[in-house]
């Protein structure tokens, strides 16, 4: 089945916030941001006479709460009177037309006393600038001495925009029963939560609708959030619907990425077996918690990607700095877990003579082996994936030799890279989901559920498995909104888990009217078997359609609406002993990248890319593909090419499309893919979750590069993303 | 509502906002892409525009391959996709190289080469794009509809050519002026060459240039390419990227090479000057308020030419350096060179003593070699976003090494 959402994307009939005809009252709002990134509010001020100023909000206006820290109650929704970052909000502006908010906000006159910033978080670390705990992963005993080869370096990695084409944004209605809020949010439930805070009210009075998003990549998990609950309470104190859209710019400035994470590591093996690896990860958190303290906690899930390690410790700090709050972005946590290893087998090598592949093979997790934090692989298929990869090594390998002997100013090379991603939410509370499955008098269904779709076809799965199930075809189905009156106390579509959760919660509620359906066959006819396909319903060598089974049961009074429910069974994890069983499953895959290095100009050009993925039993292969190239130019970006900049002062620098670039067409590799799997029991249809884990596909791509340069000469260049042009040229003449 | 053309960035670097830009020429309408963030509705007075609404259609075969391929995911980025593959099919232009303008988030991109690869396979057999339903029928009566529409010319203070940079960073103030658009004028949009020179309208964009039988058989179009994108070459004039004065424009750094002459008239007088005596200091350029340029003359010497861009990403992009050598042989003997670089210093730099020092020597590495130790006392890098100052003193060497490997290319 196709995205069943891609007709009314080629067309451009899709609807997102900003499409939404809006009520002739309606005002629109702009955010007042900081413009420096440490100090005090002292003053602030419009004096302006502008005839479309409606209102300047600010923190002494929040009827509620002015607190909006999900994890850590530690971020405020307007600054009272501290400021921690740069694009942080101190102000709304409230104007009958958007233009004329632009005009006014020019015209407000903040005062400040600024105190010096701090960026790094190394820095951060000294200064003792620490989120929550530090947390420490362990298992086996370290002894360096019964290592044959030691290294030790430092690891920097950069962070990444999300550039969600969308741009945030929310239209909020006052209506009788209190207040609608459309948003563009992957947590509808978060939004409504922090809008009741904010506004002093309960959850039940805020309703919040969610068609779709133009991109989230979890850039809005938590942080569509505060864009809602300023629209919110600008409809409080106004009680006129209010739309607050940030430009792009806007965007840019005030909203977390990815973290930047510093990290130093030592790691030993024995005639080509790691086994010791201790590391120190330092995050940098930006300016509040917001969901950085379970990102640091996924960095050490993934800390030995791929690998079995007996003798391991890990150290994680989130560190605060005068960011903006860094969140949730695909992968969370994880790429940067895994990168640090990569880096450290890559040394390994260089100082061995080894190559990396060699000692990635003879590292690779096994079913049955166990990670740091005591879960128990099984259903990887590591083993398989790799031997499929050597075989293609071979054919690059000659590919590469050729080319290098033939050419001077070219150089080619390549790089394997294993991933195995732990799907769940590590917050074992937030593995829930739910359905509501409406079935109408003349046969037609609706559903609902927590699911967002933000691109990733997630209501095509779903609706994938609600047909299966009916045996109807998919046009006697409506995918309804996101709604928190329909699906409620729902969590966010992140984690790669969605479909899954809320699949299963399809599935259950389906299950729940096939008994009831099955039941009044039964009563009224005897029937034996019931089977349910191509819309119709089967039993006793007889058969009714579809519809005509609904109005039956309709007329014979059986409730046609099913709620469903779903829980990951049997995950926990003990953060005491951080030990545990987070995980329902893991999605694995090898991939293999090949580069070349324009050796006079510093550039380079991603050739080509094999990927044998493990997708489980493939449900859909049209979005899997989509999920896995996807991810794949995000993870791809952010090691080469994705320069996200702020200067000393934490302005940033790297503040427009003009300066911030992410793939292009032509930055892409050729790519092939091969799927592989077996039935998963835990997964939707026998699926395996897809959303995040071939992001770091990508981190294949750095090591590409420097193998490239590699097979030219020695380079001695620090292990740093991303590897961009100026990098690799200053690398090829250190 | 026309609400399927989306805003992802206002600075032309996403593509979300593509339209069709119709121009009658010769009872014939010529179609481009073109950015419409950045564009003001005053430029598109007389024109055709088309927006996705008017292109959908059940049985348009982009659409539909696209559906097929799964080449859409949230769909935000999606209108704009089917618009410049609309124009690649409409002028047969490759398809990969027409989405250089196009940021998608979520694809990969993969899903859409291979729609854009079966789109043109399918259109191989037939020129008939209605047929194809690539564009609707109503496309069959454009022509005389703008032929029907009197046309006005617009004056104002404020010249404005393509845009696509004062509407970047000028887009609030600019709506308040009196704007006159160069592009409007068919008096300053020719390129037509003479005996010594090839004469190129103030009003001529980008696409113009590189597409033109007289530039090319002076120079290699295709480096070209790495200019900008093609929605912003569209509309973008080359006039406008001088008086931009950007010390990293990429016209201005190629036209210093050839050794552009730049006509400037203040309606009542006109005056010649050379480019390299146009850039004054930063932003700074010698053009009085009430001057416009009207034309620019390349000569047409007998040259080898190479353009080089170094920037994060390939295409559409700004440079952190780039380069353009023009050199003038004999036997191997450089009997005339110009060499210039962007991003380097504040203004666009011709480097005059490289030049100098490499007259009457050989064409070779030595050359070239010392030429880089000279080049690096001509220019004050500094460290921004797109390179620290040694990166760029290193840089700058490596593109002068490549032009010897190209020019030598060229032999």
């Amino acid at each position: 089945m196709k995205n069943i959402d891609s007709i009314s994307h080629v067309s451009g009939k899709s609807v997102y916030v900003d499409d939404i005809p809006v009520l002739d009252n309606t005002l629109y709002a702009l955010i007042v941001p900081a413009t420096i990134a440490h100090g005090v509010l002292k003053k602030i001020e419009y004096t302006g006479d502008h005839s479309d100023f409606v209102r300047m909000i600010t923190a002494s206006d929040i009827p509620g709460e002015n607190q909006i820290g999900s994890i850590i109650p530690d971020e405020e929704l307007l600054s009272s009177q501290e400021i921690h970052f740069m694009g942080q909000a101190i102000a709304i502006i409230v104007a009958k037309s958007l233009n004329s908010a632009y005009m006014i906000r020019d015209e407000v006159h903040v005062e400040y006393d600024e105190y010096k910033a701090i960026t790094d978080p190394r820095v951060a670390f000294n200064s003792g600038n620490i989120i929550g705990e530090s947390r420490k992963f362990q298992c086996g005993d370290i002894v360096w001495a019964d290592c044959d080869t030691i290294v030790s370096d430092r690891v920097d990695m950069g962070g990444q925009e999300h550039l969600y084409l969308e741009t945030h944004g929310s239209y909020v209605i006052p209506t009788e029963r209190g207040y609608k809020v459309i948003s563009s949010t992957q947590s509808p439930s978060s939004v409504q939560k922090m809008i009741a805070r904010v506004l002093g009210i309960s959850m039940h009075l805020v309703e919040v609708d969610v068609n779709r998003l133009g991109g989230g990549f979890g850039g809005k998990e938590d942080q569509a959030t505060p864009i809602a609950c300023m629209a919110a309470l600008a409809v409080n104190i106004t009680d006129r619907p209010v739309k607050l859209i940030l430009d792009r710019i806007d965007d840019l400035k005030m909203t977390g990425k990815r973290h930047p994470y510093s990290a130093d590591y030592k790691i030993g093996m024995k005639s080509n077996k790691i086994i010791a690896y201790d590391v120190i990860f330092y995050q940098n958190a930006g300016a509040s918690a917001d969901l950085s303290p379970a990102v640091l906690e996924r960095t050490l899930f993934h800390a030995t990607n791929s690998y079995y390690i007996p003798n391991f410790k890990a150290t994680a700090y989130s560190c605060r700095t005068n960011l903006p709050p860094n969140t949730a972005f695909r992968g969370f946590g994880g790429p940067q877990g895994m990168f640090v290893i990569e880096a450290a087998i890559d040394k390994l090598a260089e100082k061995s003579g080894i190559p990396a592949y060699v000692l990635q093979e003879a590292n690779l997790m096994k079913n049955g082996d166990k990670f740091p934090y005591g879960q128990i692989t099984d259903n990887l298929m590591l083993t398989d994936a790799w031997s499929k990869i050597k075989t293609i090594k071979n054919v690059y390998e000659e590919e590469i030799e050729q080319f290098n002997h033939n050419n001077k100013y070219f150089s080619k090379g390549m790089a394997i890279m294993p991933i195995t991603f732990g799907i769940s939410f590590t917050n074992t509370m937030m593995n829930q989901g739910s359905a509501l499955v409406n079935i109408y008098q003349d046969g037609s269904i609706g559903l609902s559920t927590g699911a967002v779709e933000m691109g990733q076809g997630v209501n095509t799965r779903i609706l994938q498995a609600l047909i299966s199930s009916f045996g109807v075809s998919a046009d006697r189905v409506k995918m309804e909104t996101t709604n928190t009156t329909r699906a409620i106390n729902t969590s966010p579509s992140a984690a790669s888990s969605t479909h899954d959760l809320n699949g299963w919660a399809t599935l259950d509620a389906c299950n729940q009217l096939i008994r009831r359906l099955e039941k009044l066959l039964i009563d009224e006819y005897q029937a034996g078997s019931v089977e349910f396909i191509n819309n119709r319903v089967i039993f006793n060598d007889r058969s009714l359609s579809w519809d005509e089974l609904i109005q039956f049961a309709f007329t014979k009074r059986v409730d046609l609406a099913a709620h469903g429910y779903y829980c990951t069974p049997d995950i926990y994890f003990d953060k005491e002993k951080e030990k545990g069983h987070p995980f329902a499953y893991y999605t694995t895959g090898v991939a293999i990248q090949m580069a070349t290095v324009d050796i006079i100009r510093g550039t380079y050009k991603l050739d080509k890319i094999d990927i044998i993925h493990d997708s489980g039993r493939v449900m859909n292969s049209n979005l899997d593909r989509g999920q896995i190239e996807g991810a794949l130019a995000q993870g791809l970006g952010w090691m080469l090419l994705e320069d996200l900049q702020y200067d000393d002062n934490g302005r940033l620098l790297s503040n427009a499309l003009s300066t911030y670039k992410i793939p292009d067409i032509n930055f892409m590799p050729d790519i092939k893919i091969e799927f592989i799997g077996a039935n998963n029991p835990l997964g939707l249809m026998g699926s395996k979750s897809i959303g995040e884990p071939p992001l770091m596909y990508g981190i294949a791509g750095y090591f590409a590069v420097r193998n490239a340069m590699r097979n030219h000469k020695n380079i001695d260049m620090a292990y740093k993303t991303p590897l961009t042009p100026e990098r690799i040229l200053m690398g090829l003449f250190s | 509502m026309l609400k399927g053309t989306k805003i992802g960035c206002r600075e032309g670097d996403c593509g979300a906002c593509t339209v069709l830009l119709g121009e009658l020429k010769n009872n014939e309408v010529i179609y481009k892409t073109i950015t419409s963030c950045l564009t003001p509705l005053g430029n598109v007075n007389g024109r055709h525009v088309v927006t996705i609404e008017g292109l959908s259609h059940p049985d348009n075969i982009i659409q539909l391959n696209m559906i097929s391929t799964g080449a859409t995911q949230c769909g935000f980025c999606t209108p704009g996709f089917v618009v410049s593959l609309t124009a690649a099919a409409i002028n047969k232009q490759n398809p990969v190289e027409s989405l250089d303008g196009n940021i998608c988030r979520c694809t990969g991109y993969n899903s859409i080469k291979i729609a854009s690869q079966l789109v043109f396979d399918q259109l191989q057999d037939t020129d008939n794009l209605l047929a194809k339903n690539i564009v609707p029928q109503y496309f069959a009566n454009i022509p005389d509809r703008l032929g029907d529409i009197k046309f006005v010319k617009n004056t104002g203070t404020t010249i404005i050519g393509g845009g696509t940079d004062l509407y970047v960073q000028k887009q609030r103030v600019l709506l308040d002026k009196q704007l006159e658009f160069s592009t409007h004028n068919s008096d300053l949009r020719y390129i037509i060459p003479d005996k010594d020179s090839i004469r190129i309208g103030a009003g001529t964009t980008m696409s113009e240039f590189i597409s033109n039988k007289h530039i090319s058989e002076l120079i290699d179009t295709e480096q070209l390419k790495l200019i900008a994108s093609t929605p912003v070459r569209n509309i973008a004039t080359i006039a406008g990227n001088l008086v931009n004065a950007s010390p990293i424009g990429d016209f201005s750094v190629i036209l210093l090479a050839l050794n552009a002459k730049i006509l400037i008239t203040n309606s009542t007088k006109n005056r010649e000057i050379s480019l390299d005596e146009f850039f004054v200091s930063y932003k700074k350029i010698n053009l009085q308020q009430d001057e416009m340029i009207i034309e620019i003359k390349i000569p047409k010497d007998t040259i080898k030419f190479n353009f080089e861009k170094v920037s994060k990403r390939m295409y559409l992009d700004i440079a952190s350096v780039n380069s353009a050598c023009a050199v003038y042989t004999e036997n191997n003997i450089i009997r005339s060179i110009r060499i210039s670089a962007g991003g380097v210093y504040e203004i666009p730099l011709l480097l005059r003593e490289t030049a100098e020092y490499m007259i009457a020597k050989e064409l070779n590495e030595k050359t070239f070699k010392e030429a880089c130790s000279i080049a690096v006392k001509e220019i004050k890098p500094i460290s921004d976003v797109r390179g620290s100052k040694e990166y760029k003193t290193l840089l700058l060497q490596q593109l002068i090494k490549a032009h010897l490997i190209q020019l030598e290319g060229q032999q």
